[in-house]
């Protein structure tokens, strides 16, 4: 199955045609969800109406991890079975997850100073945070260093997947240290101890967020591989 | 085994045969340290809080500056190329080469960091302590380093792009350094943080070399 995605063409027509369900989805949930989140869902009884800023903070900061996962299994494909398209979808997504990153990063800082006082506290969620912010730029900028795409290609994919020692460390940083950083609250075998009035509007926007990220995933993808065919064309015209 | 003895011989003797290498990157760590008091003002007390971690950055900093020694001049006279079509094992070779390095780079500057210590009025309890440290920790360095330096190997500005690399997996590497120095000074049980250093450690050992072989194989097809 994997290797059948590694035809360009299959790809190409796969992608034609999740992209409107994914683009429909993605208006459905933001365009319900952003109303709902950002003016109809209750105040927080202590927050006040900053708490808000958890319905942009926390979809970002999942999908800043969904997507260097994605970027790191797509990586491996690439290394064990030199899957071409999977080098597209990785360097496709890892833009998009520094953004998400960087975003996670900003919407935490406009929180934590009216909630803990501070723009910015070094406690080990928001270091590993931060590493991982570095690790999305170490790969974007290895990526483009060669002459050679390919060999660009290879690297970028051997530093995802050695990155993925921080995936862990950032999830359970607010389990193994203590941390100003408030621990899981949506996840955890107990259920979920968030109020359903500010949990189903937060699901919506993650949901909304990954129908983003595929979007923009399925864009980026097709964008890199004409770049490549593009390349190809380009070279064989110079008799190369 | 004698292969690659002969290549940690190899590298031992062209690295004292430069003796420029090792030197540079040590005036490195001391020029680099003594920019401190310099630039946060001779006050004692704030330099002896600050000790344990401007050491430490200042070594991982020379370490950075000497990873392109690791395997870029080999790269540039081919010898990576017969070391990866060659029937020995690429992954001891590397460990032969990350050997030669960390001797040349790391052993020397846990051995000039108790004299920086003493200009940085680091308490006396902390010395012992930051120089196990940095006995556990740069060779995790130089692990690292070997795959990032091998991840680089000619790309465009390799030295820039071997720091954004390199950095971010540094970091957990001196944070438990810094605090089991901080730990001692404090007399807290510094132990939590060096055993996480050796857990870096043996993990390093462990998956580096190969890692680092990869990135060569990729190198060369």
């Amino acid at each position: 199955m994997i290797h059948g995605f590694a035809n360009p063409v299959r790809f190409q027509r796969l992608t034609n045609g999740l992209y409107p369900w994914c683009f429909a989805a993605m208006v459905l949930c933001l365009g319900i969800g952003l109303p709902w989140s950002l003016l109809f869902s209750p105040a927080d009884y202590q927050q006040g109406e900053s708490v808000r800023i958890m319905y942009v903070h926390v979809p970002s900061a999942w999908m800043a991890l969904f997507t260097y996962l994605v970027i790191a299994a797509c990586s491996a494909a690439s290394l064990i079975w030199r899957h071409a398209v999977a080098d597209i979808v990785a360097q496709a997504a890892s833009p998009i997850g520094a953004c998400f990153t960087a975003l996670a990063l900003a919407t935490g800082a406009l929180w934590g100073k009216p909630m803990w006082g501070a723009w910015w506290v070094w406690d080990a969620r928001l270091t590993s945070v931060l590493v991982l912010f570095f690790l999305y730029l170490g790969h974007i900028a290895l990526a483009r260093a060669f002459d050679d795409p390919q060999r660009g290609a290879r690297a970028a994919a051997l530093l995802a997947v050695v990155g993925v020692v921080n995936l862990p460390i950032i999830k359970f940083s607010v389990d193994w240290w203590s941390t100003l950083h408030q621990p899981a609250s949506i996840m955890k075998l107990s259920g979920p101890s968030i109020h359903s009035a500010m949990l189903w509007p937060l699901l919506l926007m993650i949901l909304g967020f990954m129908f983003y990220f595929l979007t923009v995933l399925i864009l980026r993808s097709q964008a890199g591989m004409l770049a490549r065919r593009q390349r190809v064309l380009r070279l064989r015209q110079l008799g190369l | 085994m004698i292969p690659y003895v002969a290549v940690l011989r190899r590298d031992l003797r062209s690295s004292i045969r430069h003796g420029a290498d090792t030197v540079i990157v040590l005036a490195f760590f001391v020029v680099t340290t003594v920019l401190f008091p310099l630039g946060v003002g001779p006050v004692a007390k704030t330099l002896a809080t600050i000790a344990p971690g401007v050491i430490w950055v200042a070594a991982l900093l020379a370490t950075l500056l000497s990873l392109d020694r690791l395997f870029a001049a080999d790269y540039e006279d081919g010898t990576i190329d017969l070391f990866v079509t060659s029937d020995n094992s690429l992954i001891l070779v590397v460990v032969a080469k990350c050997l030669a390095h960390w001797l040349t780079t790391g052993l020397p500057l846990i051995l000039l960091s108790p004299i920086l210590a003493t200009m940085l009025n680091l308490p006396a309890s902390g010395y012992l302590m930051l120089a196990l440290g940095l006995l556990i920790g740069t060779p995790v360095l130089t692990l690292i380093g070997a795959v990032g330096a091998a991840l680089v190997l000619g790309a465009r500005r390799g030295g820039a792009m071997i720091a954004v690399v390199v950095l971010p997996l540094y970091i957990p590497v001196l944070i438990f350094g810094v605090l089991s120095v901080d730990a001692v000074i404090n007399a807290i049980n510094p132990f939590p943080n060096i055993l996480m250093l050796t857990a870096a450690l043996l993990v390093g050992i462990v998956v580096a070399p190969p890692t680092a072989a990869f990135a060569l194989r990729a190198v060369i097809h």
